[in-house]
C-alpha cells in the first residue's frame, strides 16, 4: 500500500516552519513569491530559497487598513500575514506580472518593506509580443543583478544552469506525476497530491528533486489503483485548499489533470539549452502553458484546456476561482462556451476563501457530479 | 442678480459646441463603413495619433461606457453581461460594453463595428481580457500594445520593448488598411497631439485660480476630445477656445461654484450617473472640487513626448502614464496637485470596478495625511454600476467630512 513520504505532508502542513529550520541551518535568504511566473531558478542559483506564499489561513485582519474589500482573498491573506509579522522568515519578495490587484500588492509591500529585498520582474502581458524575448532576458538579468547586490553575491551563468537543469529534473518529474495521474487515476489520493505540489513550492529545490525521484518511483511499482468513478479536471488559481479534494473524493470522483497555477502551470515547460541560459529561462516562461493574465492568442487557454480534458478523459471540469479575480472571471464566459460546444459539462465555483469554502463546495460539487 | 441669472453666467458656454462637435465625431464614427473608412476600438490610454494618421476612426469602449453611465443606463446593460455569465465584481465598463454589444444597447445604439482593436494596457489589465473578447465576438483583428507597469523606474529594456512594439503597431496598421503610413503626417498628428495635450493641461491649470473658473466636474466633461479626438485640429481648437472662455472667466471673477470657499481634489473616475447631484452637494457646502487626477492623466505624459520627434517618444509617452506608475509615484502626484491647486482635502472614490485605480488609495490617504496634513472623504461606489451606491449614505459621509473642513478652516498657506 502506497505511502506518502512524511516530509511533504509536513513542508505542506507548515512550509513557514520549513523555510525558518532551513535558513538555520544554511544561513540563506528565503525569497517569497507570489506567482507562478516568478523566476525561482535565479533564486536557487544565489543560494536562496524561493518560498511561495499562499496564505497561512491566519486571517486577513490587518489587510483592511491598506485594501479595499474588493481585492481577492489571496492578496489580502498575504498583506496581512506579511503586516502580522507571520513571515517574518522572509529576506525578501519578488513580485511576478500577474493582474492589477497583484501589481497594487506589491506596491504597498514595498512601502512597508522594513528593510527587505524587494524585487519587480515584469513579464510581457503578451508572451508573443515582438521583442518579448529580448525583454524577457533583460528583465531576468535585472532581477539576478539586483538579487546579487542585495546579498552580495553575483549570479554567473554556470549557477543558473545548474539551477536551470535542477528545476528541468522537478518539473519533469512533476510531469511524470501529472501523467500517471492521467493513466492510474487514484494512485494517490487528492490529499496527498495536493501536499506534493504544495512543497515542490517551498522544499530546497536539491532536496525536492530527490524525493521526486523516490516518489515516482514508489507511485511505479503501484499495480493497482482504487477505480476513479467520475473523471475530473480542475482549473482556476490558486489552489490550497484539501477539502476540495476529499469533497470530490467523497462524491465519487477523482481529479485526474489540472490547470492551475498551484499545479500544472508551475511544472508545465522545460528550460532548454542550458548553454544559453538567460535564453532558454526567458523563454520556458514565454512558452510555458499561459495564465488568464497573459495574452497568447484569442483561442489557446481554451484550446489547452479542451486538449488537456480529451487527453485525460475527463467526464467534466471544476472551474475553482477567487471571488475578485478578474483575469479568470473575464475568460470563464469563453471556456464554458467551448467547453459545452465539445460536450463537456463544466461547473464554476466562486469562492470568498477557499479555506472556509467546504461548506460552500459540497452541496454543488456533490450535485453536479451526481449529473455526469 | 437673480438665482437663475446667476447659474446662467456660471454656465460654461463652450459646452454647446462640445456637444455638437462628440455628436458630430459619433455620427462620422456610425457611417464609417458607407463612406469606405475604418474603425477601430481602442483603449483610452492608448495611441491614437497612428490611427488619425491612418485615417482610421478611433472608437473608444470606454468613453462609450463612460456616456452609458451618464445615461443611468449602467445597471442594466452591466446586468445583459452578467446573463452572460460575467461576473458583477468585474469592471462596469467592461460589463457594460460586452453587454451593449450583442443587442446594440446604450444612448447611441451600440458602437459601430470595429475593424480592428488595440489595447494598450498602461491602465489596467482589464482591457486586455475586455479586448480578447470584443475581438472574439466581432472576429476583428486585435494588436496589443504592452507597457510594463513602471513601479519605481522605466527601464531602458522597458524602453526598447515598447519601441519594438510601437514598429510592430504601425505595420499592424499597414497591413489592415492595405497601404503605407505616411510618416510626415503622422508626425504632424503628433505635433497636434502634444498641442492638444499642453492646451488641456493649461485649461486645467486655469482652476489654481480663486475662485476656480471649472470644477473637475465640468473637466470630467471637456474630457471627451482630449480622450477621442488627440491629434486632431478639432480638439487643438476647442481647447484653445475653452481655455480663452476659461481666462475671461478669471477676469471676470466667475467661479463654478456659486461661493467658493474650500477647494478639494477628487481622486479616481467620475461617478457618471451622479455627478449633478455630487457636485451640488459640494456646492452647497461653499466646496469646490478644484482639479482630479483623472482628467490630467491625458497630461501626466508630456514631459516624455517629444514633439520633433514623436513616434520614437511614444513608447516613454504611453508607458509613463499615472495609472501604469507605482502608488509612491502617484501620490507624490497627488501632492503637487494638492500645492498646484490649494486644496484643503481629499476625496477619494474608491471605484469598485477599477482595481489598478483604487487598491493603493488607502496607502495614497496616509501619506497625503503625513505629508501634508490634509483629510479625506472616501465614498465607496462604483463608475457606471450604481448599485455599488448608496445615495443616503454618501450624503452623510460627505457633510461629516465637509463639517470637518469648516472646523478647520480653509488653507491659510495659499
Ligand atoms: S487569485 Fe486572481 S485576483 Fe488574486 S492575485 Fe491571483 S490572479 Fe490576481
Ligand atoms: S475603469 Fe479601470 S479597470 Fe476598467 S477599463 Fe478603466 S482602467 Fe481598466
Amino acid at each position: 500500500m502506497f505511502q506518502l513520504d512524511p516530509r511533504f505532508v509536513q513542508i505542506a502542513a507548515d512550509p513557514i516552519a520549513y523555510a525558518r529550520q532551513w535558513k538555520k541551518q544554511t544561513g540563506q535568504p528565503v525569497i517569497g513569491t507570489l506567482c507562478s511566473y516568478a523566476p525561482e531558478e535565479i533564486v536557487v542559483a544565489g543560494g536562496g530559497l524561493p518560498l511561495r506564499l499562499l496564505t497561512t489561513g491566519a486571517g486577513d485582519q490587518g489587510a483592511d487598513a491598506h485594501l479595499q474589500a474588493y481585492s481577492c482573498s489571496l492578496v489580502r491573506g498575504a498583506l496581512a500575514d506579511w503586516l502580522n509579522g507571520r513571515l517574518a522568515e522572509l529576506d525578501g519578495i519578488v513580485f511576478a506580472h500577474t493582474c492589477d490587484s497583484m501589481q497594487r500588492l506589491s506596491d504597498i509591500w514595498r512601502l512597508s518593506r522594513q528593510g527587505r529585498f524587494h524585487a519587480d520582474v515584469v513579464w510581457p502581458a503578451t508572451v508573443a509580443a515582438p521583442g518579448a524575448e529580448a525583454y524577457g532576458v533583460e528583465i531576468l538579468q535585472a532581477f539576478a543583478a539586483a538579487y546579487g547586490r542585495h546579498f552580495h553575491l553575483a549570479i554567473a551563468a554556470p549557477a543558473l544552469a545548474a539551477a536551470a537543469a535542477i528545476y528541468n529534473r522537478i518539473r519533469d518529474r512533476l510531469r511524470r506525476l501529472y501523467a500517471l495521474r492521467r493513466e492510474q487515476p487514484g494512485v494517490m489520493p487528492g490529499r496527498d497530491w495536493l501536499a506534493v505540489m504544495r512543497t515542490a513550492m517551498v522544499m530546497d529545490r536539491s532536496i525536492l528533486a530527490e524525493a521526486l525521484d523516490s516518489l515516482v518511483s514508489a507511485l511505479e511499482q503501484e499495480t493497482a489503483a482504487p477505480a476513479a468513478g467520475k473523471r475530473l479536471v480542475l482549473a482556476g488559481g490558486v489552489c490550497e485548499a484539501p477539502a476540495i479534494y476529499d469533497v470530490i473524493e467523497a462524491a465519487g470522483a477523482t481529479v485526474v489533470w489540472d490547470d492551475l497555477c498551484t499545479g500544472w502551470r508551475y511544472a508545465a515547460g522545460h528550460i532548454e539549452p542550458l548553454d544559453e541560459i538567460w535564453t532558454a529561462l526567458a523563454r520556458r516562461y514565454l512558452q510555458r502553458s499561459v495564465c488568464p493574465a497573459k495574452h497568447a492568442g484569442l483561442t489557446r487557454r481554451a484550446d489547452d484546456l479542451i486538449e488537456a480534458a480529451r487527453l485525460a478523459k475527463a467526464d467534466g471540469v471544476i472551474f475553482l476561482f477567487l471571488k475578485f479575480c478578474d483575469p479568470h472571471l473575464f475568460d470563464y464566459p469563453y471556456l464554458k462556451q467551448r467547453l459545452d460546444a465539445a460536450g463537456l459539462p463544466c461547473l464554476m465555483v466562486e469562492l470568498e476563501d477557499q479555506r472556509a469554502a467546504e461548506g460552500q463546495l459540497r452541496t454543488r460539487c456533490e450535485a453536479f457530479i451526481e449529473m455526469l | 442678480m437673480t438665482v437663475d441669472s446667476a447659474r446662467e453666467t456660471r454656465k460654461i458656454r463652450c459646452v454647446a459646441k462640445m456637444k455638437e462637435i462628440m455628436t458630430h465625431y459619433y455620427i462620422e464614427a456610425k457611417t464609417a463603413a458607407e463612406n469606405g473608412r475604418k474603425v477601430a476600438w481602442i483603449t483610452s490610454g492608448g495611441p491614437v495619433e497612428p490611427l488619425i494618421a491612418m485615417d482610421v476612426i478611433p472608437v473608444y469602449p470606454e468613453n462609450h461606457g463612460a456616456m452609458i453611465g451618464a445615461a443611468k443606463m449602467g445597471q442594466e446593460l452591466c446586468e445583459k453581461a452578467e446573463a452572460m455569465g460575467y461576473s458583477s465584481d468585474l469592471c462596469a465598463y467592461a460589463r457594460a460594453d460586452i453587454g451593449a454589444a450583442p443587442i446594440d444597447g446604450g444612448p447611441i445604439g451600440g458602437l459601430p463595428r470595429p475593424d480592428m482593436l488595440v489595447c494598450c494596457n498602461n491602465i489596467c489589465g482589464t482591457v486586455l481580457k475586455w479586448y480578447e473578447i470584443q475581438a472574439r465576438y466581432f472576429n476583428a483583428p486585435l494588436f496589443i500594445l504592452d507597457t510594463p507597469i513602471c513601479h519605481t523606474d522605466c527601464s531602458d529594456a522597458v524602453r526598447r520593448y515598447v519601441a519594438g512594439q510601437i514598429r510592430a503597431y504601425i505595420a499592424f496598421l499597414e497591413t489592415v488598411c492595405g497601404r503605407p503610413m505616411d510618416r510626415e503626417r503622422m508626425e504632424a498628428v503628433g505635433r497636434l497631439s502634444i498641442e492638444g495635450q499642453r492646451l488641456w493641461q493649461s485649461v486645467l491649470d486655469t482652476a489654481a485660480h480663486r475662485p476656480a473658473p471649472l470644477s473637475a466636474f465640468d473637466a470630467f466633461f471637456h474630457l471627451a476630445l482630449i480622450v477621442t479626438l488627440r491629434g486632431t485640429r478639432i480638439a487643438v481648437d476647442y481647447y484653445r477656445e475653452l481655455l480663452a472662455e476659461m481666462h475671461q472667466r478669471i477676469a471676470d471673477g466667475i467661479g463654478a461654484v456659486p461661493e467658493e470657499r474650500y477647494r478639494l481634489l477628487w481622486d479616481n473616475l467620475p461617478i457618471w450617473y451622479r455627478t449633478r447631484w455630487l457636485s451640488e452637494r459640494f456646492a452647497a457646502h461653499g466646496a469646490c472640487l478644484v482639479a482630479d487626477t483623472y482628467t490630467s492623466a491625458w497630461c501626466s505624459s508630456l514631459p516624455y513626448l517629444d514633439e520633433n520627434d514623436f513616434i520614437a517618444s511614444m513608447a516613454e509617452g504611453y508607458t509613463r502614464i499615472y495609472l501604469n506608475l507605482g502608488i509612491d509615484q502617484m501620490a507624490a502626484a497627488v501632492i503637487d496637485m494638492i500645492d498646484k491647486y490649494g486644496v484643503d482635502g481629499l476625496v477619494m472614490h474608491s471605484n469598485r470596478s477599477c482595481k489598478p485605480y483604487s487598491l493603493g488609495q488607502y496607502d495614497i490617504q496616509r501619506i497625503v495625511a503625513e505629508q501634508r496634513g490634509l483629510p479625506t472623504l472616501m465614498i465607496e461606489a462604483d463608475m457606471v454600476d450604481s448599485r455599488a451606491f448608496s445615495e443616503s449614505q454618501v450624503e452623510t459621509r460627505i457633510d461629516a467630512f465637509m463639517e470637518m473642513i469648516k472646523a478647520r478652516g480653509p488653507r491659510k498657506d495659499h
